[in-house]
């Protein structure tokens, strides 16, 4: 079934924030944001601003009738600065004008002057500096220390990531307006409108019932829009409040790209052990995960990093330590993957640093390693694997042996290109790492005309989960899917729901409604019993009709509901879903954290120019494991668009701030995100099905986040060809791996010989 | 007042002639289909299709309307994605749709007005065509494949469309789809129409688009001074077709830089419009040199002739320049007077020795391109002065040209390093060397010490290593976000050892590598 978004989309009908008809009076909002990423306000002078035409008042933190405070996790992150600022960019003060240019421009007219503290952007120099957003974790298996003397061969290194900048192409915003008796509504870009609503509760003192979040869909979230689209709804509702008056605020780019936290980088390092028939027999990583100025979801990101820090492998004994380090940054946030791809990266560089110094094919050492099925992870999980099956199969079907030949026949016969392949395993947990939030809601009225409406908690930012909903509702009432139409997410309809994230979503709002479909279909089923006459265990509802003892009677859907509706029998149903099972014990760092796990294995292949540095992605082979798919054409796109992110993180999307923590890289001619010519020609997607029972809707396993870790197959295809052209390059494992760090790489011993 | 044709609706706007095309679409005309993403033609959210009334019939660009001014779309047809909805889906959107091509969809109407674009384009339907077409529109969703799919869908149904219309008409030969000619394009645009591809108003375009050219009105202006003497770019007439007032204070070519430098200035200024009317287009050959008007796009060096011929691989070096709806509306001239150190077209013209003529509407001056830079974002121009033409000695059979660039994105980015060199040679000898460079100082470089020194010589390895012995000399890279100082030396190297095994196969790749 095609996206049932796609026709409005593709004829520009689909309304984003910004498409919102305007409300009469409408006032525009622009953020001041400090010029300095950590210091001391002397002295705020907003007169100018308040003097520039248009504009009819300028917001500060002296405005605030609740908290000054929007932290989700942890209560750290004020919105806005009052007396320090500890990033740049952090809100200072907010111009509300009767037009957005009058509004900016009054901003560019207000002073400030701030003792500049010193800047700390190294999340290694923040460690040392005690510079800590949560105390470090440590997940434990077996005994490494005991275990490192059994090793053949222990190999130690460093490995560092970049942040990556979401890029959503609609950026962030809100446009909040009064009703009456003190309600507020808010349409909010936000992929969690509880979050948003809660930190507007704070901030105004607003009881949570008096505001209503409602979100259509988002122009793009990946993360971006979990816990950072709270500012910009805050502002709003909190001018809406002291004026009276509809508020908008729809970011320039600039503005959003400078303002909003991004993928953590890290920082790591590892020390790796190997028996001699390549068994990995310990491994111990630390982890420096560059938070930014505040927590936002810095401490659950962490954790997932400590969760997927062994990827698809199964390793005796283990030792990771995560810190979560605060810098002069933005606070960085959650990005698909949540810090998985940090860790998982470390891993496949600790195992391709192996293969390396060893002169053996990493592959070998990856695939030796395979967890299977029973064997536990560092957090005392037990797997359920499909490690093994995905990557033979990816051997089998894309011919594995070929592939190699054609590549080493090709760097035989060419001295200028040269091309690389590497293996890249996913194992990915999916539920929220904190167990509370794996809860969801769905509510579902059948009309009396036979038309169904479902609310869920669940946004729509692209991912197609909308349609997946729509989805189970019409299989569970077996009615044509065009009946059934989903209503925008809605606070006031939908109460306390988690943001749309950890590739859980449909999972989670897919089952509530199956519950909410099921238990109206049951009554529906006593309705029928009752007209026909029947007991109730001999009615059947099959193909949009009553079946009885094996034959269709009258009773079709639409005759069915009204009968229901004349016999007083409720046609709502409001279902909580809670995933059972999932525990996890932070004192001990044990449990069963995850519903299911999903996996996948991908091979790569590149193409590099070794006179230019540049290079070109081949092929993306993949299989992958998505239980029983429910849609097959959402799920191949989450795959492809998740495989394009994750190697734009890989190899062209550079983050750059300076030493003073100012954002360089802040504008789409200075941060490049893949276009039409940097996707693989080929990505193949080979859907293993597998059969096993699971916990996901019915049994089509998550697929928002999986993928992207495909992406970092393409580093290590890269390292290959590089190494191929000049086999002692000190290439770092550092990332992204744009083509200056490829060309040094290419050249690195010839460097001092360049001229000049 | 400026008058177009909006999708079916006459427009006439008041507003600034500075005032951004797509500030006018969606807060003025609440067409909300064309989206903001970037504001600064990175993106290609709010791409429009602008259409010209030319001699041969109507012509369509892509552009992006974040960059474009109003005064640049007077008296002519733009098409938002509203201007593309019919009853059902048409067939772009369908193959969109079927493919998976949109996710969120906030990019989906500038991929489907682009893939129009190229439909209108009378491009043959090749893969590359097709993705051309829509290689300034981002998409963060996807991955592109899904929308591949659905270009591949696109060139199914004009292929076969038009197999079908040859087979029935001459029973044609090749499948390339080039029905425009007759009737001013109207049988292609008749074409597509049939095939459910437009709505049936743009058969009025072309008729209502010459009626709105003979309105008299004056509100825009043209650069050029009237009654000014020009050999080949003689302004018209503030009587003319397009009825021109005279100067402004601010000159405006494709907007393509100036609005993303200083959109808030150009908002309200008084403009002087370069490429309103047809005085300053037009590349032709003039005995063994090419002349190019100042308002000549990209994509017009792409489409011509004169260009084509000199450099077989214009076409390659064009993919790694901006993207298909900056070329269209990005002028040559605008890319010197922006002063980039990193200008692409300037880079290959500084190779190429062109000349400048530099007119103030009254008097009018040459100098080589060279000695247009100054200093950083200095040149020796007066604001009064404008480019009207460039100039350049034709290569020919003896010369040997190649263009270089990298940049952190292949496409459509900023190069870290480009590069441009001519040879020309005889009897193995080079008579006369041109290298340049961008990238590696504060203004683009004519390596001038390095240009002689391959004067007289043969090509040989030697050579090849005292070039770049001599280049690293000359320039003054530093580091920023396009890259290191080592890197872009160590780069600069690696591209002139390009131009030299692209221009001379015959050269050792293995002593290449050691220098």
């Amino acid at each position: 079934m095609k996206n049932i978004d796609s026709t409005g989309h593709t004829r520009g009908e689909s309304i984003y924030l910004d498409d919102i008809p305007l409300l009469r009076g409408t006032l525009f909002g622009a953020v001041y944001g400090s010029p300095v990423a950590h210091g001391f306000i002397r002295r705020l002078d907003v007169s100018g601003a308040e003097e520039t035409p248009g504009v009819v008042r300028v917001f500060t933190f002296q405005d605030i009738k609740g908290e000054n405070q929007i932290g989700g996790i942890i209560p750290d992150e004020p919105l806005f600065a009052e007396h320090h600022v500890h990033f740049c960019g952090m809100p200072v003060a907010f111009v509300v004008a009767v037009s957005e240019d009058a509004a900016r421009h009054a901003v560019e007219k207000i002073k400030v002057e701030i003792e500049p503290w010193p800047v700390v952007t190294d999340p290694r120099v923040a460690q040392a500096n005690g510079e800590l957003i949560v105390p470090p974790r440590t997940f434990r298996l077996g005994d490494v220390d005991q275990a490192w003397s059994l090793c053949e061969h222990v190999i130690e290194g460093r490995a560092d990531t970049n942040g990556q900048e979401h890029l959503y192409i609609e950026t962030q915003g809100a446009y909040a307006m009064p009703l009456e008796n003190d309600v507020i509504r808010v349409y909010s870009s936000t992929q969690a409108p509880t979050a948003v609503q809660r930190a507007i509760s704070k901030v105004t003192a607003l009881p949570m019932h008096a505001l209503d979040i409602e979100v259509t869909r988002l122009g793009g979230g990946f993360g971006g829009k979990e816990d950072q689209a709270n500012v910009w709804a805050a502002l709003c509702a909190l001018a809406c409040l002291h004026l009276k008056k509809p508020v908008k605020y729809a970011m320039p780019r600039t503005d959003d790209m400078v303002m909003t936290g991004k993928r953590h980088p890290y920082s790591s390092d590892f020390r790796i052990g190997v028996d001699k028939d390549l068994k990995i027999l310990a491994y111990e990583v630390t982890f420096y995960q560059n938070a930014g100025a505040a927590a936002d979801l810095s401490p659950a990101v962490l954790e997932r990093t400590l969760f997927h820090c062994t990827n698809s492998y199964f390793i005796p004994n283990v030792r990771a330590t995560a810190y979560s380090c605060r810098t002069n940054l933005p606070p960085n946030t959650a990005f698909r993957g949540f810090g998985g791809p940090q860790g998982m990266y470390v891993i496949e560089a600790a195992i391709a640093k192996v293969a390396e110094g060893l002169g053996v094919d990493a592959a070998v050492i990856q695939k030796k390693n395979l967890h299977r099925t029973g064997d536990i992870f560092p957090y005392g999980q037990l797997a359920e694997s499909e490690a093994h099956a995905c990557w033979q199969k990816a051997e089998d079907l894309y011919d594995i042996q070929s592939m190699r030949r054609e590549v080493e026949a090709f760097n035989g016969s060419n001295r200028l290109f040269k091309k690389g392949i590497a293996f890249m395993p996913v194992c990915f947990g999916i539920s929220f790492t904190k167990t509370l939030m794996n809860q969801a809601r769905a509510l579902v009225h059948v009309y009396t005309d036979g038309s169904v409406s479902l609310t869920t908690g669940a946004v729509e930012m692209g991912q197609g989960v909308n349609t997946k909903m729509l989805q189970v509702a019409a299989a569970v009432f077996s009615i044509d899917p065009g009946s059934v139409r989903i209503q925008a997410t809605s606070t006031f309809k939908i109460a306390n729901t988690s943001p749309s994230a950890a590739s859980a979503t449909a999972d989670l709002n897919g089952k509530a409604v199956q519950m909410a479909c099921v238990e109206i279909l049951r009554r529906l089923k006593e309705v029928a019993a009752a007209e026909l006459g029947v007991a109730v265990e001999d009615v059947e509802w099959r193909e949009g009709m009553v079946w009885v003892s094996g034959a269709a009677t009258e009773l079709d859907w639409k005759k069915l509901v009204l009968a229901a509706f004349v016999r007083r029998v409720s046609l709502s149903e409001h279902a909580h879903y809670a995933t059972p099972g999932i525990h996890f014990d932070p004192s001990k760092e044990k449990g069963h954290p995850f519903a299911y796990h999903v996996y996948g294995t991908a091979i790569v292949t590149v193409t590099l120019d070794c006179l230019r540095g540049r290079y070109v992605i081949d092929a993306v082979k993949v299989v992958h494991d998505f239980g029983t798919s429910m849609n097959p054409l959402i799920d191949r796109g989450q795959m492809e668009g998740g495989i394009v992110q994750g190697l734009g993180w890989m190899t062209m999307e550079e983050v750059i701030y300076d030493e003073k923590g100012r954002l360089r890289s802040n504008t789409l001619s200075t941060y490049k995100v893949p276009d039409i010519y940097s996707v693989p020609e080929e990505i193949s997607i080979d859907f293993l099905h597998t059969q096993r029972d699971n916990l996901a809707i019915f049994r089509s396993k998550a697929v928002g986040e999986p993928p992207l870790m495909y992406g970092i197959g393409v580093y290590f295809a890269l390292r290959q060809a590089i190494r191929a052209f000049n086999p002692s390059t000190d290439l770092p494992f550092s990332t992204p791996l744009t083509p200056e760090k490829v060309l040094m790489g290419l050249y690195d011993k010839k460097l001092e010989h360049v001229p000049g | 007042m400026i008058r177009f044709i909006l999708n079916s609706k006459l427009i006439a706007a008041d507003e600034p002639p500075g005032m951004l095309l797509l500030d006018l679409v969606r807060y003025r005309e609440h067409l909300t289909g064309t989206k903001i993403g970037c504001r600064e033609g990175d993106c290609g959210a709010c791409t429009v299709l602008i259409g010209e009334l030319t001699g041969g019939g109507m012509v369509y660009r892509s552009v992006t309307s974040c960059l474009t001014a109003l005064g640049n779309v007077h008296q002519k047809h733009v098409v938002t994605i509203e201007g593309m909805n019919m009853e059902g889906l048409n067939p772009l959107q369908q193959a969109v749709c079927e493919e998976g091509g949109t996710q969120c969809g906030f990019c989906t109407p500038g991929f489907i007005v682009s893939m129009a674009g190229f439909c209108l384009s009378g491009h043959a339907p090749t893969q590359a065509a097709a993705r051309a077409a829509v290689d300034g529109n981002i998409c963060r969703c996807t991955g592109y494949k899904s929308i591949e799919r659905a270009l591949d869908r696109m060139n199914d149904l004009l292929k076969e469309a038009v197999s079908g219309e040859l087979r029935a008409t001459s029973g044609g030969e090749a499948a390339s789809y080039k029905l425009q000619a007759t009737s001013g394009g109207l049988d292609k645009m008749r074409f597509l129409v049939e095939q459910g591809i437009l709505p049936e108003y743009f058969l009025d375009i072309p008729k209502r688009m010459a009626e709105l050219a003979l309105e008299p009105n004056g509100a825009v202006r043209a650069a050029a001074s009237e009654g000014e003497e020009a050999a080949s770019y003689k302004p018209q007439a503030a009587s003319g077709r397009n009825g021109l007032d005279t100067r402004g204070r601010r000159f405006l070519g494709g907007g393509t830089d100036l609005y993303v430098q200083q959109h808030a200035a150009m908002v309200g200024a008084d403009i002087g419009f370069l490429t309103v009317g047809d005085q300053l287009k037009g590349i032709v050959q003039e005995g063994g040199r090419c002349v190019i008007g100042g308002a000549a796009t990209v994509t017009d060096l792409m489409e011509s002739p004169v260009i084509r011929q000199a450099f077989p691989r214009f076409e390659h070096y064009a993919r790694l320049i901006s993207s298909t709806p900056i070329r269209n509306i990005a002028t040559v001239a605008g890319n010197f007077v922006n002063a980039s150190p990193i200008g692409d077209l300037t880079i290959f013209f500084l190779a190429l020795d062109a000349s400048l003529t530099l007119s103030d509407g009254v008097a009018r001056r040459e100098l080589p391109l060279r000695k247009f830079f100054k200093k950083y974002k200095t040149l020796d121009k007066r604001p009064e002065e404008f480019v009207e033409k460039v100039s350049f000695d034709l290569p020919g059979g003896r010369g040997l040209f190649h263009f270089e660039k990298v940049s952190k994105r292949t496409c459509l980015d900023i190069a870290s390093v480009n590069t441009a060199m001519l040879v020309k040679m005889e009897g193995g000898v080079i008579t006369e060397g041109h290298l340049s460079a961008g990238g590696v100082g504060p203004v683009p470089a004519y390596l001038e010490g390095t240009s002689l020194l391959m004067k007289g010589r043969r090509v040989d390895e030697g050579l090849v290593a005292e070039v770049l012995e001599s280049a690293d000399g000359e320039i003054r890279p530093i580091s920023d976000a396009r890259g290191t100082e080592a890197y872009k030396r160590l780069l600069l190297g690696q591209l002139i050892k390009g131009h030299f095994l692209t221009l001379f196969p015959g050269l050792s790749v293995e002593a290449l590598l050691e220098i």
